[in-house]
């Protein structure tokens, strides 16, 4: 346990941003420890796609039927136009319209 | 994915990817004010509040700590669940390696201080579709911090920044932005399995294992199909 008076809360948020930076550094660290051959790459490439779909499964989860209509607008307009900035547009146009009704 | 060139960082390209990313930041700002907002009430002190944001910037992260905050905090724990929470940055990270491999070392890390969500899916896009810059990552990763203390700012001074900002859709800009993202890839049989698998994990994760933890498993899910699976024309 840490006293939050005095220095002490800046000592944990220091602890909390050393942590947070060690972090976004050691996934590159730790890869470049390892050999990269097809089977790391083949990893890599998968890991990469799965986490997108990972971070957006629980924002679809709990979204209401503004939320999921506005994601499935932007994936209508990504199969179309292929282009992110108006699919994304249209998803959140799509959410506030619905909420607005 | 194989690059024999490094990818390019100049001034031009940072400034490019700031503006592709400012517009979208308009959640991380909703989300900051949130969190500006909640620490105040928490009773952090305003230096405190800003040190947070501007040093460990993870928004999660931060509002884990409000729950571990009082006149005492549990280091050892909050650290752990500081950790946790920010798993996913190691996955995120990993995947920039083969590029971020021809990189002169202190660059290398250097481009990394704003990791996070958005800037990262920005950059990869950018990095597996031929366009070789780090731009995004540095200059959308700028674009974000700037909001995201802007936002914790604004939480602090005047609370609630927006007083509903679910009415304007700001809550689904990471969603939409997320799943544009991985609709702009080039997409093969085997991606598409990558992303059943990590779909499929994430869900279960989300409903069995401690939160947070979704993101690590739906990436390790879809790692191992792409490690198993591998593409014949290399």
């Amino acid at each position: 346990m840490i006293a939050t008076a005095g220095a002490g809360a800046l000592l944990i948020i220091a602890c909390m941003a050393l942590v947070t930076l060690l972090v976004r550094f050691g996934g590159v660290f730790v890869m470049g420890l390892i050999p990269l051959n097809r089977r790391v790459e083949g990893f890599i490439n998968g890991m990469a796609g799965s986490v997108l779909i990972a971070v957006l499964v629980p924002i679809a989860l709990q979204a209401d039927t503004a939320g999921r209509l506005a994601l499935l607008g932007t994936a209508a307009m990504m199969f179309w136009l292929r282009q992110p900035m108006p699919a994304i547009a249209l998803g959140i146009a799509v959410a506030a319209l619905y909420r607005a009704v | 994915m194989r690059t024999t060139v490094a990818p390019a960082l100049s001034f031009a390209d940072c400034r490019r990817g700031f503006w592709r990313l400012l517009p979208l930041s308009l959640f991380v700002a909703a989300f900051g004010a949130a969190f500006g907002l909640a620490a105040v009430q928490t009773g952090l002190q305003p230096v405190e509040i800003v040190l947070m944001s501007a040093t460990v910037f993870a928004g999660t992260a931060q509002f884990a700590a409000l729950d571990l905050w009082g006149a005492q905090v549990p280091l050892v724990p909050l650290l752990v669940t500081t950790l946790a929470i920010n798993a996913r940055m190691l996955l995120m990270g990993a995947t920039l390696y083969p590029w971020l491999a021809l990189v002169p070392p202190r660059r290398r890390y250097a481009s990394l201080i704003t990791l996070s969500d958005a800037n990262w899916a920005m950059a990869l896009n950018d990095l597996q579709s031929g366009r070789n810059t780090l731009g995004a990552l540095v200059g959308g990763g700028l674009a974000i911090w700037l909001t995201w203390l802007a936002g914790t700012l604004a939480g602090m001074v005047f609370g609630g920044l927006i007083a509903d900002p679910r009415a304007f859709g700001v809550d689904m800009v990471l969603g939409c932005f997320m799943l544009s993202m991985a609709l702009a890839g080039r997409r093969t049989l085997r991606t598409v399995a990558a992303w059943i698998a990590g779909g499929l994990a994430a869900w279960a994760a989300v409903r069995w294992l401690p939160a947070n933890t979704h993101v690590v498993a739906g990436g390790l899910a879809g790692g191992l199909v792409g490690a198993l699976w591998l593409e014949r024309d290399q």
